[in-house]
């Protein structure tokens, strides 16, 4: 079916490099010795672990649950045993450690089957489908991973049209292509779920026009499957025609308002892979634990692998012929978007889609990037490129004062840090570099300032205590002498003083027994204690010698 | 004449009420610049600007007492936003008051600690949980660093830790501190990891920060 497309503004057209990695079929990656898996994957709030160390957990349970709506389950992609829940190396350009579940794969790969239900569409209702999808941990694969469950939730918001994101438009990535090649009918059943649970009126899979193979598979599936809603629209091949709001465009000739959401305007976007996932859950019982991910750069067998979700990269590259030896970096993600690891002992999480190695051997050659950042010479190259319509050059100049407010005044906000306004760059100067600077300083001098306000009504509490205190005790001595000073005989004054000598014991004595909350105590508690005492002497002990 | 004088003195009188009951009518509670510059400073309380917690020196900079440049936990930023909210040229931070140091988080060795409660009373913000001859323990949420707590403990088991950040509060440095290889060189030939033996460099040789420069 021949629908109209729209165009959007600026963009680049870019080598794709997609050969490397789409004659061979995808093969299933080997089972690790380790798996990691982060508890925070996603948007949102970290999964909370619902396993201890020395827990034997089976292919497909549920580790981690979800803590809020916007959350999404953690499962284990191997039978093992949970060794430890600790800070791991994680795929982040902080290079930061975070909280990982740590499991030891025994070989097996067993999986509860009696626990996989599988569902029939029919029977369920979309608050069903989206409670199957965020319990089986699945959030957007196209690599922002926000929790499906939410995104999936229209509210009271009509759905007009469900976008299916096949259009990959990074060089180098080709999962979701060879997905769509290898699955197409498991993609479309995830398209229907969606659909339900959104209750959409239309759906339009948005693939690349240069994608002939897999644009003409998945044209033949939709034509079997005879469902008229579903359409297959062939995208014009120009980065980023991928991102979300600029694919939104070209199919509907919708713009998503500036920091608004694309259901705002009746559209919602879902990435294939996330489809995938989708039918994997209801069709099949199957939890989100394994993806696939493209592994390409200078290596001796680029291709695409079906990892489980916390497979390490190192062990990727291994079974791909690099090592490390011959390592000289690695980035996760496209060449345009992606970002640079610290550490190859990172694990593959939900979002990764792409591992792009460099060898010392061969450089990957990635869209242009040349040495030095010269002066700005105003060009405007970058405002031409941008396909959010901005003005990188004024954001550039405003992020390199630190001037947070005309900053964003210039909606830095709707930046989606294609890198476009990098690579046409002709002074080279890493624009996306001061974006993503800008955005972060702005969020933690936010950050800082609710902290501040919350400091000062603290504060200002400490002074209220402090002055009722004060108040208090006054009052107190005021009673107290009123008491002593009313009968001002003398036998009454020592009385009261005798009675007051005799509370004095009787505190003491008490006191000195011991304070209130060390009675009572189980031998357990006991026990700690006297571990406590001994540490603390010796360490005082040691502190007291010069 | 006589009439005019009657008519301007009466315009007078009428001008008159209208300003008297407007003053009394909309009259401002309390000075709002200093609720202004208030809000600006940092709430830490530590009193390195001589004054007695924020809100004074607050007050001090609005009645022209105490310059904008006194507060060190503020830093930069802060001069900034003061300098713009009076009309004032930013200027360095004067270095009587103390340096900008990165945020620092109060954590007492509960070992060492006697329990005598003289931080308790210190603390500006209530951050510190304990009662006589019992342990004490910093609320890390609630600390601002201001390091009020170190003089009065005589034992002096309070350290300041530096604030590290989590993937939350992480930031992208400022793109002119990616180290030179990075910008200048584009083939950087280094290992990522350095495995025992291995005759190759790491990436962090040369502590380079993680921003690589987009492709």
């Amino acid at each position: 079916m021949i629908r109209k497309l729209f165009d959007f503004h600026g963009g680049v057209t870019l080598r794709q490099h997609k050969k490397e990695t789409t004659q061979q079929p995808v093969e299933q990656a080997a089972l690790p010795k380790r798996l990691i898996l982060p508890l925070h994957q996603h948007i949102g709030h970290p999964a909370e672990p619902v396993v201890s160390i020395g827990d034997e957990v089976f292919k497909g349970q549920q580790i981690a649950k979800p803590i809020s709506d916007i959350s999404a389950a953690v499962h284990a992609s191997s039978s093992g045993k949970v060794v430890d829940i600790c800070e791991h190396d994680i795929p982040h350009p902080s290079g930061l450690k975070a909280p990982c579940i740590i499991i030891e794969t025994d070989g097996f790969d067993r999986s509860r089957r009696a626990t996989a239900r599988t569902h029939d569409l029919n029977d369920l209702s979309a608050e069903q489908i989206r409670h199957i999808i965020q319990n089986s941990g699945i959030v957007g694969l196209g690599g922002a991973g926000f929790p499906s469950s939410k995104k999936l939730d229209p509210a009271d918001k009509k759905v007009e049209t469900l976008i299916i994101n096949g259009a990959e438009c990074e060089p180098y990535i080709t999962c979701d292509e060879m997905l769509m090649r290898e699955q197409a009918r498991e993609i479309i059943e995830g398209v229907l779920i969606m659909r339900k649970a959104l209750q959409a009126s239309r759906c339009v899979i948005a693939i690349e026009n240069k994608k002939f193979k897999t644009l003409d598979i998945m044209n033949k599936v939709v034509e079997r499957s005879g469902y008229d809603f579903i359409d297959v629209a062939a995208v014009p091949t120009v980065y980023p025609a991928g991102g979300e709001k600029q694919l939104i465009q070209v199919v509907t000739g919708l713009e998503v308002p500036s920091q608004g959401l694309p259901i705002d305007i009746g559209v919602v976007c879902q990435n294939v892979a996330t489809a995938y996932a989708a039918c994997r859950a209801i069709e099949h019982g199957e939890p989100l634990i394994s993806r696939y991910i493209t592994i390409a750069g200078s290596i001796v067998k680029p291709r695409n692998l079906e990892v489980r979700i916390g497979t390490p990269i190192n062990d990727l590259i291994e079974q791909c012929g690099g090592n490390r030896q011959t390592l000289s970096k690695v980035i996760v993600g496209g060449p345009m978007m992606g970002f640079a690891l610290h550490n190859d002992e990172v694990p593959v999480v939900k979002t990764t889609n792409c591992i792009l190695v460099n060898s010392v051997i061969a450089d990957v050659p990635l869209p242009s990037r040349l040495p030095q950042a010269m002066p700005c010479i105003r060009c405007g190259a970058c405002a031409d490129a941008c396909p959010m319509n901005l003005l990188p050059q004024q954001l550039y100049w405003y992020a390199k004062a630190k001037d947070f407010d005309k900053v964003q005044d210039y909606d830095l906000f709707d930046c989606i840090e294609c890198g476009c306004c990098d690579y046409v760059c002709p002074s080279h100067i890493p624009l996306v570099q001061y974006y993503r600077f800008a955005k972060t300083e702005i969020w933690n001098q936010e950050r800082e300032k609710r902290f501040s306000d919350h400091s000062r009504e603290r504060h200002e509490f400490h002074k209220f205590r402090l002055e009722r205190e004060k108040l208090e005790r006054e009052a107190r001595h005021r009673q107290k002498r009123a008491e002593i000073s009313g009968p001002s005989d003398e036998d009454h004054k020592k009385a009261a003083i005798q009675a007051a000598l005799e509370r004095a014991q009787k505190k003491r004595e008490q006191s000195a027994v011991m304070p209130k909350n060390t009675q009572n105590l189980t031998p357990e508690q006991q026990k700690l204690i006297a571990e406590v005492d001994a540490r603390r002497a010796k360490k005082t002990g040691f502190k007291d010698k010069p | 004449m006589l009439s005019a004088i009657i008519a301007l003195a009466a315009l007078a009188v009428v001008f008159g009420l209208i300003l008297g009951f407007a003053a009394v009518r909309y009259k401002v509670e309390g000075d709002p610049l200093v609720d202004k510059i208030d809000a600006l400073l940092p709430q830490t309380q530590c009193g390195q600007c001589t004054y007695p917690g924020c809100r004074p020196y607050a007050e001090a900079i609005a009645k022209g007492e105490a310059d904008i440049n006194q507060c060190p936990p503020g830093g930069e930023s802060t001069i900034i936003a003061l300098a713009d909210l009076l009309g004032k040229d930013p200027k360095p931070l004067n270095p009587e008051h103390g340096e900008e140091k990165p945020k620092r988080i109060a954590v007492i060795d509960e070992e060492i600690c006697i329990g005598c409660t003289l931080c308790i009373q210190a603390c500006p913000v209530d951050a510190i949980l304990g009662a006589a001859k019992q342990m004490h323990t910093v609320i890390a949420s609630e600390c601002t660093g201001c390091d009020l707590c170190l003089p009065p403990c005589p034992v002096e088991c309070i350290d300041m830790v530096e604030f590290k950040p989590d993937l939350e509060t992480w930031k992208w440095p400022y793109p002119e501190n990616l180290p030179e290889n990075q910008v200048k060189k584009p083939r950087v030939i280094t290992s990522i990891k350095i495995t025992p033996g291995a005759n190759t460099k790491t990436a962090h040789d040369d502590d380079s920060p993680p921003v690589e420069k987009q492709a």
